[in-house]
């Protein structure tokens, strides 16, 4: 193998798996030291220039960083990242002086946001620091989008919304609510500088199935039942409740059943419980709340009596994998099941809609009407107009369109400025050693043995039967830190010096997952089997020394190394040293620097 | 030394051996030597050994002297038992506790201070007395816990860290047990695993007194480029004269060896040393010739390792005093106060 250029940005990056992972990039470590000494304000901070809405995000992420998490190979569980960042924002300080000064003399720009959700606020967030003049369009009275209409507020309290949105809406935003944008070609008109569209993926699916007309007033769809739950249009709900579909919208239709009215509430999927789609910890809160999850029925009727819903019928199946390794639904023979129901609401997915946006103004649309964009700036084949979020790539999560939403406020910015989008901002990266004495790092490398501690929750005959009231309650302070305490530092990585190297073996001795090998330099696939432990994660990279004095390499498997430092404490000649790398994906206000 | 203690966690990987355990169990306290230390490896090398080998750590004994080197005992195995006895008086110990208790796998640790100079008259004598043991000197020529002197194994011409130049020949350890005649002579580097593990474990098994001199860099005060006991110098000039396979008895051989450099040799409980020849003159079931071969690379300012010399036919000190089957502290009352009667039978055979 040829030596690692660990010059290269995504290098070490990469060894951040949790940092990797998260679609914005949030310096995940670096947060979590911050709230192990109690710097709660300073951490949040960190997640604020990065993911925008530390508080909500900490409490409803699709958190794609815990199962990247480096501890959940070395030991049962990831550290409990997300509930984490929920810390950072439960116990900061006011953080009005922290946040970025607008410029009186607005630039002379003048951008739309079409949608008022995490990927229109995070455009907003990062260009209004800049001078540039906002107007925000969202249909709904208040904006936060899908964060507001559908995530119930036993998950998600509205005052924890408000103060998230508020923070980018009071910069300046011309916010104009309760206001449906029905024609892209009028807005056009209207002459500004950029368009950004993030208006999510709105459109619920349908399920037509026999009996459908005769029952169709006690027939929902998920996300605007959810909405209309949310707007309070809706306050209750029959005894007999079947949620349909096996995703997260699923778990919060059934869950907001329980506490308006539903007594029998039921999820039933059609495929098999493990191959539900929800996050495990939302299946397992539902799960909790009594609420049995019917798997393996696949929807065949609406069954009325007196043209009004009183029960669905559902084929019974068992899963078979065929001959090429296809997974199928076979009919198991058995009397179809009667499951009795007052209503039904349907969270089998959701789509984009852009009924609005004429299609001769030069935006094409692929064969699925999905927007073609470049993946990486947002811009749709519209010069002026691009698109974020849900909108851009279909229903994702929140986390994806604020990474999404930075993303094109950089395109935005850099267009402005007359430059050229496709040639994206370098990354900001620093990478300096931790060394404060022979043994003694600026980082506790001191790493604790613990289980993932769980986070406590409210009483459950108080939180059924109460909407509003949220049902986790979050880390206290000890519990917070001991699961910081947890996380191995990542981010701080073992720079190796081949020329200082005397091949003494005392890394090789002391490293408790052996990570590190001395060897005969050889290709990829024979280095993995052949180092002091097989590197059989390929996700994974090994670090690779030039030749050393005996003609042997240094090679290092990056996938088990718990960043202890003690391969750099036993060196005698600091060959090994702890770096913090620090990485930050470049921002509006990055951008046009040169 | 470090502050922090070593993570638990281990390579998910890491198997188990025949008796449950993995390498991890088989550590001890963290290392409070200097990093880098050759010690270290030895250390890593017994742990690496005696899992492989499924050892049960209660059947080993572990027992070194003063200096530096005698602090490894502290750094592997901590469920054996051991003892940290007087400078240079590691080989006493160890024959009483060998005489007491025969069944036990001991391991003694000693320096080139505590073997080479003050407990060299006791190193002579446990030579000479055959004790069924492995005798580990981590042999760096220097006194490094009381910063740097020369010893006596440093090499003619060797110079410490502060420029002192050795006027004398070294004691050359290997060749002195050979002499004395030691069973099971071998020279390793604790730079080079590959061949200290395999000696260690044929140590172990070998039936008499088996000695391994280990170059254990002091990198504190021995790591210059004008020692011959630094790691620069001893990766450079180490010429091993045999590669070593340590088969354990319980595994099938597998491996095929090409007729005339290999050389087969049976341990008494069934394991198998291979070795790979690396010089077709050269016989370790051959005193003389290992003496010669040993002395034609200092010569040539090379180290000359591996097995160095091997003798399955000699007795052991039970065999030769022809003690009990049973270990002596296993004796009860009965037998060690067989009565007046015994006695009378005793002093009959002196009439």
């Amino acid at each position: 193998m040829k030596p690692t250029d660990i010059s290269d940005p995504n290098y070490f990056h990469k060894v951040v798996d949790c940092q990797w992972a998260c679609p914005a990039h949030t310096p995940v470590p670096e947060y979590i030291r911050l709230i192990a000494e109690k710097r709660y304000t300073d951490a949040y901070m960190i997640n604020w220039h990065s993911n925008v809405f530390p508080g909500i995000l900490g409490r409803t992420c699709d958190r794609p960083c815990e199962p990247a998490c480096r501890r959940g190979r070395v030991e049962e569980e990831p550290v409990a990242i997300c509930r984490l960042k929920r810390v950072a924002a439960d116990y900061k300080s006011d953080i009005a002086n922290r946040l970025p000064q607008i410029p009186k003399e607005k630039n002379g720009r003048h951008i739309a946001l079409i949608g008022g959700g995490p990927a229109s606020l995070t455009v907003a967030r990062d260009l209004m620091p800049l001078g540039y003049e906002i107007t925000l369009f969202e249909k709904d009275k208040l904006s936060g989008g899908a964060m507001r209409t559908q995530i119930p507020r036993f998950r998600l309290p509205g005052e924890v919304l408000d103060e998230e949105l508020n923070y980018i809406l009071q910069m300046g935003v011309n916010c104009r609510f309760g206001e449906e944008i029905t024609s892209m070609r009028a807005i056009l008109d209207e002459g500004y500088d950029a368009i950004f569209v993030g208006t999510g993926a709105p459109l619920g699916k349908w399920l037509d199935l026999p009996g459908h007309d005769e029952a169709k007033d006690n027939i929902h769809t998920g996300i605007e039942w959810l909405a209309s739950v949310a707007f309070e249009h809706i306050s209750s709900i029959g005894k007999n409740v079947l949620v349909l579909g096996g995703g997260n919208t699923a778990m919060d239709c059934c869950r907001t059943s329980k506490r308006i009215g539903g007594e029998q509430v039921s999820v039933v999927v059609r495929s098999g419980f493990d191959e539900m789609k929800a996050s495990p910890w939302e299946i397992e809160d539902a799960m909790n709340e009594d609420i049995p999850i019917l798997n393996f029925h696949v929807p065949k009727r609406y069954i009325t009596e007196n043209g009004k819903l009183v029960a669905m019928a559902f084929e019974k199946v068992r899963k078979e994998i065929d001959a090429d390794g296809k997974r199928r639904l076979v009919p198991t023979g058995e009397e179809p099941a009667i499951l009795a129901c007052d209503d039904v609401l349907c969270a089998i997915g959701q789509e984009n809609s852009f009924p609005w946006i004429e299609r001769d103004l030069g935006i094409e649309f692929d064969q699925w009407e999905v927007p073609v964009l470049n993946k990486s700036t947002f811009q749709s084949t519209h010069e002026k107009v691009f698109f974020g979020g849900d909108a851009a790539l279909g229903p994702d999560n929140i986390i994806t369109a604020v990474a999404h939403g930075h993303d094109a406020a950089v395109s935005i910015h850099m267009m402005c400025e007359k430059q050229d989008i496709s040639k994206r901002p370098n990354p900001l990266t620093n990478l300096s050693s931790q060394k404060m004495g022979i043994h003694q790092w600026s980082y506790d490398n001191d790493i604790s043995a613990d289980f993932r501690f769980a986070v406590p929750h409210a009483d459950k005959q108080k939180t059924l039967n109460d909407i509003n009231i949220e049902v986790e309650l979050g880390f206290d302070e000890q519990l917070a830190f001991n699961e910081t305490m947890r996380c191995l530092n990542c981010d701080v990585q073992t720079v190796f010096t081949d020329k200082l190297c005397i091949e003494c073996d005392a890394c090789v001795d002391i490293c408790p997952t052996d990570c590190i090998s001395f060897t005969q330099n050889q290709d990829e696939p024979e280095l993995r089997k052949n180092l002091l432990a097989p590197a059989e994660n390929e996700e994974q990279d090994l670090y690779v020394s030039d030749k050393l004095l005996t003609g042997r390499i240094m090679a290092k498997n990056e996938d088990l190394c718990l960043h202890c430092g003690l391969c750099a404490e036993r060196c005698p000649t600091n060959a090994w040293d702890m770096h913090k790398y620090l990485f930050n994906t470049a921002k509006a206000e990055n951008a046009c620097q040169s | 030394m470090s502050y922090i203690n070593k993570p638990k966690f281990k390579h998910p990987q890491m198997q188990a051996n025949d008796i449950g355990l993995t390498r991890r169990d088989y550590e001890g306290t963290l290392t409070t030597l200097c990093g880098g230390c050759g010690h270290d490896s030895i250390s890593a090398a017994i742990i690496q050994a005696a899992a492989d080998m499924s050892l049960e750590p209660h059947r080993v004994a572990k027992i070194s002297g003063i200096g530096c080197s005698s602090k490894i005992p502290s750094y592997f195995l901590s469920k054996a038992h051991g003892f940290n006895s007087v400078h240079g008086r590691m080989p006493s110990v160890a024959t009483g506790a060998n005489i007491a208790n025969k069944e036990l796998y001991y391991i003694g640790i000693s320096g080139d201070g505590d073997s080479a100079s003050i407990g060299l008259g006791q190193f002579c004598h446990i030579v000479r007395r055959r004790i069924n043991m492995l005798y580990i000197v981590a042999n760096n020529g220097t006194y490094g816990l009381t910063k740097g002197q020369l010893s006596a194994t440093a090499d003619l011409g060797s110079k410490t860290k502060s420029g002192e130049e050795s006027q004398f020949d070294n004691i050359d350890m290997a060749t002195l047990a050979i002499e004395l005649g030691a069973s099971f002579v071998a020279r390793s580097f604790s730079g080079d695993k590959k061949q200290l593990i395999p000696l260690i474990q044929a140590g172990l098994t070998h039936k008499g007194f088996a000695f391994i001199d280990v170059i254990s860099p002091c990198v504190t005060f021995n790591n210059t480029d004008f020692s011959t006991h630094g790691y620069k110098n001893t990766w450079e000039n180490n010429v091993a004269l045999s590669g070593v396979d340590f088969v354990p008895l319980r595994e099938e051989i597998t491996t095929s060896y090409a007729a005339g450099k290999e050389k087969e040799i049976t341990l008494h409980d069934g394991s198998v040393v291979h070795l790979h020849k690396t010089d077709n003159n050269y016989d370790p079931t051959d005193k003389e010739n290992a003496l010669h071969h040993i002395n034609e690379h200092k010569n040539q300012g090379k180290i000359a390792t591996g097995l160095l010399y091997i003798n399955q036919s000699t007795s052991d000190l039970h065999e030769l005093q022809e003690t009990v089957d049973k270990p002596l502290n296993c004796l009860g009352n009965q037998e060690l106060c067989p009565g007046s009667e015994a006695l009378n039978d005793i002093n009959n055979t002196f009439r």
